[in-house]
């Protein structure tokens, strides 16, 4: 048995592991907060773009831009969202568990893929599993700005464009609730079209300048304002992740600390009793 | 009662103003578009201007960076942008996420410097006219300076 030194100084090394965790735990938790803040101030910026992409799926231009034409997918691009940091639990790996078998579902139908990286995690997972990369950013830190996105979007854009790439998924986690995050592969492009019955008769929008241009700005702002709202929500997953993770660990921190101390007091309690025993036996010489 | 348009100025960073307007004036691209209640579906690109919405109490002055401007019977959506961007930039940025991909840094070029400082002067004398024309505004109701 450990003598009762060393298990002092565990306890010890175990409470200064708990401080630290339970002050990550409680900056984690103002940090979800305010992530969550700002995943609803963007989210009025998705949906109304979102509404515009449904009423213009409903019109009748006289251009059709080819996001939101199918085509045979020989080539398939992701954009994986994930953190800057670990110490969050499972989340990053959940959603790389979710890309590697959606990769694996396309490689099976002869179909190849290209990935477009966010967050560092991502970007030191795929380098050790192997895969295409074409873009990758990271350091977005805990407000991340769409400036900081239009780059890596445009490649993914651009290399649908030119026909490089045939579809356009998006993988990130959705903030479920504070105590669950869930791995998504959504779709991008070609775009899903949605139903409105009220805007069924025949209409068209009057175009300035040209239908092709403000089309083109239009689905370009449409794609990055959903990667921006992935990443946004990611950040809020992070911290919630990162909360919970952290609370567990400082409760097991708790578990052991209570083991040891339990362990530290028999290991004193023998002392005493051989201690004892030995001046009684001492004594008994003596007489 | 007059007849009002609903009016939603939103950007990547939040909502900016939703409410109810007599008349929405917007920068549009081809110049600048005055709009009443029951316009026809349009769809515009905005360039770096005021957006103004005239309300029976006060008007709401909004500087935008550009956008996208969409009118429905229903009302009018704006979709402004914060970031700064150009087809120079955007192709910068893509090039840049393709370096890192490649894990090959350059530092910033030169032409990227320009083209940010133009973009900046740009955004800096709309909102310096925008600031001259409040101004003009004030004085002439005997308010400003």
């Amino acid at each position: 048995m450990a003598s009762g030194k060393e298990i002092r100084s565990k306890i010890g090394s175990v409470k200064n592991t708990q401080k630290i965790t339970k002050a990550m735990e409680m900056v984690a938790a103002s940090k979800m907060r305010r992530a969550q803040e700002r995943m609803q101030s963007t989210r009025p910026y998705a949906d109304k773009l979102r509404q515009v992409i449904s009423h213009l799926s409903n019109a009748h231009p006289e251009y059709k831009h080819s996001f939101t034409q199918e085509r045979d997918v020989k080539r398939a691009g992701y954009i994986v969202v994930s953190s800057d940091r670990g110490l969050c639990g499972g989340l990053n790996v959940n959603v790389f568990k979710e890309v590697l078998k959606a990769i694996k579902e396309d490689q099976s139908n002869g179909i190849e893929v290209d990935l477009c990286l966010i967050g560092s995690k991502a970007a030191s997972f795929f380098k050790g599993v192997g895969g295409n990369v074409v873009a990758s950013v990271a350091d977005l830190g805990d407000k991340p700005h769409i400036t900081d996105l239009i780059g890596a979007v445009k490649v993914m854009l651009d290399a649908f464009e030119d026909g490089k790439i045939d579809r356009l998924s998006l993988a990130s986690n959705e903030f479920a609730s504070a105590i669950a995050q869930k791995p998504t592969v959504a779709q991008l492009i070609p775009t899903v079209a949605s139903e409105d019955e009220s805007l069924k008769h025949h209409w068209d929008y009057i175009y300035e300048p040209e239908a092709k241009d403000v089309l083109d700005e239009l689905m370009t702002r449409y794609i990055e304002g959903q990667v921006f709202q992935g990443v946004v929500e990611n950040v809020a997953c992070e911290q919630a992740a990162r909360m919970m993770a952290m609370k567990n660990a400082s409760d097991n921190a708790g578990t052991v600390i209570k083991e040891l101390q339990l362990a530290y007091n028999k290991a004193r309690q023998a002392a005493i009793t051989q201690e004892l025993s030995e001046i009684v036996a001492g004594a008994a010489a003596v007489s | 009662m007059a007849m009002t348009i609903k009016v939603d100025v939103v950007s990547a960073e939040g909502e900016i103003f939703s409410g109810s307007a007599n008349r929405v004036f917007a920068p549009a691209e081809m110049g600048d578009v005055g709009i009443l209640p029951r316009h026809a579906p349009m769809l515009s690109k905005l360039k770096p201007g005021e957006v103004l919405v005239e309300m029976d109490g006060e008007d709401q002055h909004i500087f935008v960076s550009g956008g996208i401007l969409e009118v429905q019977p229903s009302g009018v959506t704006v979709l402004a942008d914060t970031a700064i961007r150009a087809k120079d930039l955007d192709e910068a940025a893509a090039e840049e996420a393709k370096q890192r991909a490649q894990e090959a840094m350059e530092n910033a070029s030169t032409d990227l410097d320009i083209a940010k400082a133009q973009i900046q002067m740009a955004e800096s004398i709309a909102q310096l006219a925008m600031i001259s024309k409040l101004r003009d505004k004030l004085s002439h109701q005997g308010l400003g300076r």
